[in-house]
């Protein structure tokens, strides 16, 4: 065999190039795809996200058809494979079901902070100066709180309910969501190529869209994303403390609540929606670690 | 250094108003009347309006936050409508009972999370390293409510070994250094530890794995310093990091053991704060609220002033 002349190793080195070089996108596929443990943690989260959509399809009980004499049946007994609640009703339904109230009262809070608290940091790190000064003080005030009293002082104080529940966890996650986006933009408000498009004579409004926004969604979505699990934990903590959901609506953490009395009776069914809570959030954590790290973000 | 403290002490003023308008605004955002603890629902209406204008509800909202304001200063929080005694004198009972539990959970889980942290970022990439990450990616998911309780089926249910709930004998509201009250200390504090050993373990890889990757750490190596004295070196550039880490997760605990304190109905400000809540006394939810986010942001400060001292790098940011 023959040594390549020059140009054809040029052209051989050329064609690895072009092979390496994917796009930016091609290549958080591939690292999410070499990466297992994100892989797997996707697939589990979504046969849960999917089991609470189609709880009725999958469910063979009745989520609130109580029986005085199953009451806390315990895990194995006959048409109760998770055994039965304080109340007689089926576990792996209720769990099944609970799952469509505690994902919801736990995502929904990140997205509209990412909403409101995406567009406050934008707007403070991108006009800079006393708007800043003014969204930015305001955010110190709510990080006087620790999260866990801030969401039960809020709740606390609006009372019980779903909507008064994810009023106050939005409130939580608005000031982490806003001082992340401010941080981000300000850095890529002062990189050159910003400084050259308004130079040619590009409005704040493009500016924003073409080249800010590009670049502060990608780590600010990342950040909102390892923000849920907590959010998930906190929204089933209002429940569990009587918070959040009422009776008999199944949710993990009032489930967890109602059963805490029954422990002395039958303790592992009513540790079982606390574990539903934690693979979940679990599950988040993971997938979020695997993605910021797809996506190569540094925050 | 010394300017950069003052500045930093300064800003504890505008944050502390903030935090007392803010307080004041969600007590008085909460519906219903603030008398309903207190006055029974047939209650002749001259009777309401006269407890009205003696708790001073009677007047326009500035001016109730301001006359609150000016109580708050001189140390008065007010007094608890369900229970009929001062806010302050609920507080003294119940803050050092909260601190201990968060005290001990902050200590248990810095030893943890340094040690696991550091064994992790000194490994990096060794089965140690994903032992030590798995557990910590553990210990900021879980549920801690539902630890506390897995906790309490296991060693109080199953094994009958500790006690379920309570701070002592006898539904003891004062703290005492006896076996008894130890005994009942154990589960709360390991629940409360596994969230700051898992941020702690996390913190203290990353700052231990950066501080590797630096010239100095090789240039030691190349002076011909022992592992043990590089290793020093690497500990004092991990500290101011992992200190602020951990005063933070203090504060946190303070705040935030309402869920463990329901769990194990330990007599501090969380269940302070829970009959509060579910007696719809607002005094004594205004002060509790208060008092904890007062702790959080004095916290805060010491933290920022201690880091700047041993790192006065900090201090030029």
């Amino acid at each position: 065999m023959t040594t390549l002349d020059s140009r054809q190793q040029a052209t051989v080195d050329a064609a690895q190039v072009a092979v390496q070089s994917r796009g930016y996108w091609a290549t958080v596929g591939v690292r999410i795809r070499d990466d297992k443990v994100t892989v797997a943690c996707g697939v589990v989260l979504a046969l849960i996200v999917l089991s609470a959509i189609f709880a009725d399809l999958i469910a063979l009980a009745d989520p609130y058809k109580a029986s005085m004499i199953k009451r806390l049946a315990p895990i194995g007994t006959d048409g109760y494979p998770l055994g039965a609640d304080e109340m007689g009703r089926d576990m792996l339904t209720r769990l099944l079901y609970g799952g469509r109230l505690s994902l919801f009262m736990g995502i929904s809070p990140i997205v509209i902070a990412l909403a409101i608290g995406g567009t406050l940091g934008l707007v403070a790190g991108f006009l800079g100066g006393r708007v800043n000064m003014a969204i930015m003080r305001v955010m110190d005030v709510f990080y006087a709180f620790p999260s866990v009293l801030l969401a039960v002082a809020i709740s606390g104080a609006l009372g019980a309910g779903i909507g008064n529940a994810i009023v106050s966890l939005t409130l939580v996650f608005i000031p982490p969501i806003t001082r992340v986006t401010e941080s981000v933009t300000t850095q890529v408000r002062s990189l050159d190529y910003v400084e050259a498009a308004r130079a040619s004579g590009a409005g704040n409004l493009t500016i924003i869209r073409v080249h800010v926004l590009s670049n502060v969604l990608g780590p600010v979505f990342i950040y909102s994303t390892s923000l849920i699990s907590v959010s998930i934990i906190l929204a089933s903590g209002l429940s569990f403390l009587g918070l959040g959901t009422e009776p008999p609506e199944p949710e993990w953490g009032l489930m967890l609540n109602t059963l805490r009395q029954s422990i002395y009776v039958n303790p592992w069914v009513a540790a079982l929606p606390g574990a539903m809570i934690f693979f979940t959030s679990l599950t988040f954590n993971l997938l979020s670690d695997g993605l910021r790290s797809a996506m190569d973000v540094r925050l | 250094m010394l300017n950069y403290i003052i500045r930093r002490a300064l800003y504890v003023i505008p944050i502390g108003l903030g935090v007392t308008v803010l307080v004041f605004a969600l007590v008085h955002m909460s519906p219903g009347d603030p008398l309903s603890a207190v006055v029974p629902p047939d209650a002749p209406e001259e009777m309401v309006q006269e407890l009205r204008k003696a708790y001073g509800f009677d007047k326009p909202l500035p001016v109730q936050y301001f006359t609150w304001l000016g109580r708050v200063l001189t140390g008065d929080l007010g007094v608890s409508v369900a229970r009929g005694r001062e806010v302050v004198e609920e507080l003294r009972i119940a803050v050092p009972n909260t601190f201990i539990l968060a005290a001990g959970g902050t200590l248990l889980g810095f030893t943890l999370g340094a040690m696991l942290g550091g064994v992790a970022g000194y490994f990096q990439g060794r089965w140690i390293d994903k032992l030590a990450t798995s557990v910590a990616i553990t210990g900021v998911s879980v549920p801690h409510y539902w630890l506390g309780l897995v906790l309490v089926i296991i060693f109080s249910v199953e094994m009958n070994a500790l006690p379920s709930f309570g701070m002592g004998p006898g539904g003891s509201t004062a703290w005492a250094w006896d076996a008894e009250h130890m005994r009942h200390l154990v589960l709360p504090v390991i629940t409360l530890a596994v969230i700051p050993m898992g941020l702690i373990t996390r913190t203290v890889r990353a700052t231990v794995a950066e501080i590797l990757n630096q010239e100095f750490v090789h240039a030691l190596h190349a002076k011909g310093l022992l592992q043990r004295q590089v290793l020093a070196h690497v500990v004092r550039n991990a500290a101011p990091t992992t200190l602020a880490v951990m005063g933070l997760q203090l504060g946190y605990l303070l705040g935030g053991s309402i869920l463990v304190e329901t769990v194990f109905q330990w007599p501090g400000t969380g269940s302070l704060l829970n009959s509060a809540i579910f007696e719809r006394d607002l005094p004594l939810l205004q002060g509790t609220i208060l008092v904890l986010a007062m702790f959080f942001v004095l916290l805060n400060l010491i933290v920022d002033v201690v880091q700047s001292a041993i790192d006065p790098r900090m201090s030029r940011r």
